[in-house]
């Protein structure tokens, strides 16, 4: 009995012991700096004087930031490659499920934008997108199309940089979506096929419902990925774009912080933006709930 | 026609179409590729040129005078390195601990730290900033490196989700048997899980490679960069001269490490890839 206990008790330490550096690190540099986070954005912090609270000061100068709102509108609007990439991703999996050959190789060049550095990428699309000797332009003036200086006009920057983060993120999407069907059984298809479903009964019946919890997983994923884009915008916009048309929420910050020193400001928009990713979270875990009924 | 036929067309059109699509996904990697071969008469030429004439490879010569590459892959190797080796131990002994061991309190702290990752970075690095400048770290590599030393939240996850493949009774009988729990672990767990632990820290490391955010934050001097933030400076500099050969050449150089490790591993990375989806 108490050589037991004594192994018990032995546990507990041991157990203990071995989650401290995770557990140190999460307190250390997430919960700890969240918190002086929260702080710094009620107060006039500049990285170097006293921090004066100035209560929501911040918050309702962001409210009337007209450079904030650009930043804002611009990071939502380049969501719109969320859906673009999703059905783009499904049909490439519903494609490569089907067994075609070189499955294998099809995966991995798809795959290959995925593991690509993002600043090397970014300067590679940068040179595509020149509006004279553009590899974009120079495909499109096949067709007779004389493309614009897609990073110099403020109505292609945003698309331009919509179909670079595509790209690069396909084969993320893709494969998480072929994964996701290879786990569907055979035998709903073959019962489908029996009552007589065409293809894009079956699909919208079972494939698109089975799907769901990928769908949802890379949608979350992709809001909060999407939401601190800020790679691109530095490398190939360093000054914010074009009427600052391609500047995002995390570049802004990014500016705000390290370039003006406005540490109190910068916070409250980290603030803004970390509740904004804790809501999209949030709203996942209850539509989850709902949807573990709907499979009941 | 018949089923089999009709199932050969059809295989036909999307092998097609997966073709076409694998052209626009390869083919502006390969343009900057054929790029980083050219000389300026190619570069500019309308319409473009896909195969130079001929190869020049001088500029793969002259980046490495042109700036500061070498010691910026060799930061990211420092960096990547470090962290993957330290951070894969401390993360697997604590998936470990969190799978396989009874201590109180366990659940909720997993709890915990699995809430964590929905704090963004961008929301906690002005304070972190902070931290490391009081401490004088600032254009060191140390606030890369130090806070991924203590583990990767997403790789225990992962790990403690693999670990509960692993049946208790092993465990429980090399206890009875009086192996201590770093043995536990060391002889018994981690071999068992080698090969998610492997996936884990390739995309790990790939993941510190490629990093921009946060070195673009701690580093200033070009000597203490990393290798993205070199090419990044390559393309502000070179690109107002229009050297686009050079620029290429670099950044086929940032990329080349993690296309071939990519390559050698892309079986172990894509099932690491897909369980993580569909589990997630």
């Amino acid at each position: 009995m108490n050589a037991k206990l004594g192994l018990y008790r032995k546990e507990k330490i041991y157990g203990f012991l071995f989650i401290l550096p995770p557990l140190l690190g999460l307190l250390i540099f997430t919960l700890y700096p969240m918190i002086y986070s929260i702080y710094g954005s009620f107060t006039d912090w500049d990285g170097l004087g006293q921090m004066n609270f100035i209560g929501l000061g911040n918050f309702t100068d962001l409210w009337s930031d007209e450079l904030f709102h650009k930043a804002l509108f611009n990071t939502l609007f380049m969501m719109l490659g969320i859906p673009i990439g999703i059905t783009l991703a499904l049909l490439l999996a519903l494609g490569l499920n089907r067994g075609v050959p070189g499955t294998t190789a099809f995966r991995v060049i798809y795959y290959v934008p995925v593991i690509s550095s993002l600043a090397a990428v970014s300067i590679m699309w940068n040179w595509a997108y020149n509006g004279d000797y553009g590899l974009v332009n120079q495909f499109l003036d096949l067709f007779g199309i004389s493309g614009p200086n897609w990073m110099a006009n403020k109505y292609t920057v945003k698309p331009a940089l919509i179909i670079m983060a595509v790209w690069k993120g396909l084969g993320y999407t893709m494969l998480l979506y072929l994964a996701a069907l290879q786990s569907v059984s055979r035998s709903y298809y073959e019962a489908a096929e029996l009552d007589g479903a065409n293809g894009f009964q079956s699909f919208w019946h079972i494939t698109w419902p089975m799907v769901r919890p990928v769908t949802f997983f890379i949608i979350v994923t992709n809001i909060i990925g999407g939401s601190q884009i800020f790679t691109e915008m530095n490398i190939m916009t360093p000054t914010g774009g074009p009427e600052y048309a391609s500047a995002s929420v995390v570049f802004y910050i990014w500016q705000k912080a390290f370039g003006n020193f406005q540490m109190g400001y910068a916070s409250a928009m980290a603030v803004f933006l970390g509740v904004f990713i804790f809501v999209v979270t949030l709203i996942q875990f209850r539509m989850n709930e709902k949807q573990s009924f709907d499979v009941d | 026609m018949n089923m089999t036929s009709r199932r050969r067309v059809t295989h036909s059109i999307i092998f097609v179409l997966l073709l076409i699509g694998a052209v626009f996904m390869i083919g502006p990697l390969l343009w900057m590729l054929s790029t980083s071969f050219k000389d300026k008469q190619d570069v500019f030429a309308l319409p473009p040129v896909w195969i130079p004439r001929p190869f020049h490879f001088d500029k793969y010569s002259e980046i490495w005078e042109a700036g500061p590459l070498l010691s910026g892959i060799k930061n990211s190797l420092i960096i990547a390195v470090t962290v993957t080796v330290v951070g894969t131990f401390t993360s697997s002994l604590a998936a470990f601990s969190f799978s396989k061991l009874r201590f109180p309190g366990k659940n909720k702290i997993f709890l915990l730290m699995l809430s964590s990752l929905m704090i963004p970075y961008p929301a906690v690095m002005i304070p972190q900033f902070f931290m490391f400048s009081k401490l004088g770290w600032i254009d060191t590599l140390l606030p890369l490196i130090v806070p991924g030393l203590f583990g990767n939240i997403v790789m225990i996850f992962f790990l403690r989700q693999y670990l509960s493949s692993v049946p208790n009774a092993i465990i429980e009988a090399a206890k009875i048997d009086g192996s201590s729990y770093f043995r536990l672990y060391s002889s018994i767990t981690f071999p068992l899980i080698k090969p998610a632990v492997a996936a884990q820290l390739i995309l790990w490391f790939m993941g510190i490679w490629n990093d921009y955010l946060s070195p673009i934050i701690y580093l200033n001097s070009p000597e203490k960069q990393t290798l993205q933030l070199v090419i990044a400076n390559f393309n502000a500099t070179y690109a107002i001269q229009t050297d686009y050969p050079l620029i290429m050449a670099a950044s086929i150089i940032a990329l080349l490490p993690m296309l071939i490790i990519f390559l050698v591993f892309q079986k172990q990375i894509i099932e690491s890839v897909a369980i993580s989806g569909v589990k997630g």
